[in-house]
């Protein structure tokens, strides 16, 4: 886990702790409520995890594991424009890693990684489901289909890159 | 073996008779034994890939002692080219918890979850809404089965039937040892039936024409149709219905760019066909099953590249539990590098085609007994791509 304590906002705890209390402090609903936290905090440091371990009881290595095993779920914060890019089979043939590379040569920044000024962050999925467009790109919400490294250009300019 | 010629049909997605409700109606007044019968008759088999009879498994449930058993729907499709889940729960849904009520209703469940993946969050609210109609509609008919949602967090591993259930009961992912099977106990350890979504999206339909019908289509072994996700170097992308039986050179004939040099069938977990075996290969559970998942690859594609990526995507979704899978997927990827470098000898090849064969019969699940699949099929029909 990071070396380096955060300082939680005091009212943000007192929302992650309303939230467990919701899901009456139950350990069966830790998934649950792991995404509810992502949701307040953006992301899941050690003393999130910790303020949920005391909540509903749970050893915090128990939590930890959760946490650790889905990839929905990250300890580290992520840009404000989440930039996802898909490696499954059919995108990974139709130049997903060249799409990838554009991404990182023009933001500066590797995977799992933020820019400077929390704008943008890159992670890879593994098949989001739209094979059918490949290569995939989601940004947020949004998907791009049929990307090529020259239009990478223009997505980023969509968002004031 | 029986074949059957290419042919597109319109069954999961004819909207134009969904009248949902009167197939409850109807199927509501007859006796249980009597419909799960039926479900056994048409010779219905699970959709997702593994392809067990359908009615069987409602039987093996039903016959369970228990006074809480849960019916589950598996929308967690995240096998790589796979994509008709998604399609079926954006346009007939309802279809879908027709299949759970009546499921629900056979075997003595009264409560059904659909497992939505995660990455399909964005179906959620939506869902929700049809959900909770669907729910109101049922109770007023006086049935007592109520379906509730439950969303996936990014682990493909999920996919499989008991790590779905340790997921849906707030741990990690890990599959469990089987027996039990979940028809003896499943989620929370009670009898469980775990249908794929287009598996009760066929049930419904058996319920509302009967039996017969769906035999008239496909053969002996694999009776119906079935939804296919075509990607990769094809012209036409995208979600198709066909009859089961058909040989697969019709497929690429219908599909391909005329330039097709091999077929990914069934996902990253399924078998590569060559095009020389294209004309002997059957789709269908007499010789290869699918959950659906088509990929083309022209002659453009390195399948080294294929088989790299397939490695990583193993490597990567291992739920870790297991010594077979775990180091065995590194091993493997880690062995076909070695080989492309020139650090091993294309011999080594062989000895790495043993190891996938050792993780068939002694990983603990689904995932790593199927990585021998891929490898050996692409290992054998693309031997100087991966070495050269």
């Amino acid at each position: 886990m990071s070396h380096i304590k955060i300082q939680l906002k005091e009212a943000q705890v007192n929302q992650l702790k309303e939230v467990c209390r919701s899901f009456d402090n139950d350990p069966g609903e830790l998934i649950n409520v792991l995404h509810k936290a992502q949701g307040i905090f953006g992301y899941l440091p050690a003393e999130v995890q910790e303020v949920v371990a005391r909540e509903l009881q749970l050893p915090v290595a128990k939590v930890y594991g959760v946490v650790t095993f889905y990839s929905f779920f990250t300890m580290q914060p992520k840009g404000l424009h989440p930039i996802s890019i898909c490696m499954g089979t059919a995108c990974y043939v139709r130049g997903a890693e060249k799409v990838l590379d554009e991404f990182r040569r023009i933001l500066n920044i590797n995977v799992g990684e933020s820019t400077a000024d929390g704008k943008f962050s890159i992670s890879c999925l593994r098949c989001v489901g739209a094979c059918g467009l490949a290569p995939v790109v989601t940004i947020g919400e949004k998907v791009y289909g049929r990307v090529s490294p020259d239009g990478v250009k223009d997505i980023l300019r969509e968002y004031e890159f | 073996m029986e074949k059957r010629n290419l042919k597109k049909v319109d069954i999961i997605f004819d909207i134009s008779e969904c009248d949902y409700l009167a197939v409850l109606d109807k199927t509501i007044l007859r006796d249980p034994d009597e419909v799960i019968l039926d479900i056994i008759d048409s010779g219905l088999k699970g959709r997702g890939g593994a392809g067990f009879p359908t009615g069987l498994k409602w039987k093996f449930t039903k016959n369970e002692d228990s006074e809480i058993k849960y019916v589950i729907c598996n929308a967690d499709e995240g096998e790589p080219g796979t994509f008709k889940d998604r399609e079926i729960l954006d346009r007939v849904p309802e279809k879908v918890f027709t299949g759970m009520a009546i499921c629900g209703f056979c075997i003595g469940a009264k409560e059904g979850y659909i497992y939505l993946r995660g990455e399909y969050n964005f179906l959620l609210e939506e869902l929700k809404m049809k959900i909770d109609l669907f729910n109101k509609q049922i109770r007023e008919k006086g049935l007592e089965f109520t379906i509730g949602i439950r969303s996936g967090s990014g682990a493909y591993i999920c996919g499989e039937e008991s790590a779905l259930f340790e997921s849906m009961e707030g741990y990690r992912g890990e599959p469990r040892n089987k027996p039990p099977y979940p028809t003896v106990a499943g989620y929370n350890w009670k009898p469980t039936v775990i249908n794929n979504v287009e598996t009760l999206v066929y049930v419904s339909m058996i319920c509302r024409l009967g039996p017969d019908k769906f035999k008239e289509l496909g053969t002996k072994d694999s009776r119906g149709s079935k939804v296919f996700s075509v990607s990769g170097d094809t012209p036409s992308a995208g979600i198709f219905e066909l009859e089961l039986g058909m040989p697969l050179n019709e497929f690429v004939e219908e599909f391909g760019d005329g330039d097709t040099k091999a077929v990914q069938v069934g996902g990253a977990s399924g078998h590569c066909v060559p095009r020389k075996q294209f004309n002997e290969t059957i789709i269908g559970f007499e010789g290869i099953p699918t959950g659906g998942s088509m990929m083309i690859f022209n002659s453009s594609r390195s399948m080294y590249n294929v088989l790299h990526d397939y490695l990583e995507f193993f490597t990567e979704e291992s739920c870790g539990q297991c010594t077979p899978c775990r180091v065995g997927c590194q091993q493997l990827l880690k062995g076909i590098e070695a080989v492309k470098k020139g650090e091993r000898k294309p011999a080594y090849l062989e000895e790495l085609k043993k190891l996938a064969l050792t993780m068939k019969v002694a990983a603990k699940c689904g995932l790593g007994q199927s990585v021998a699949n891929p490898f050996n099929s692409i290992i054998d029909n693309f031997r100087e791509e991966i070495i050269y």
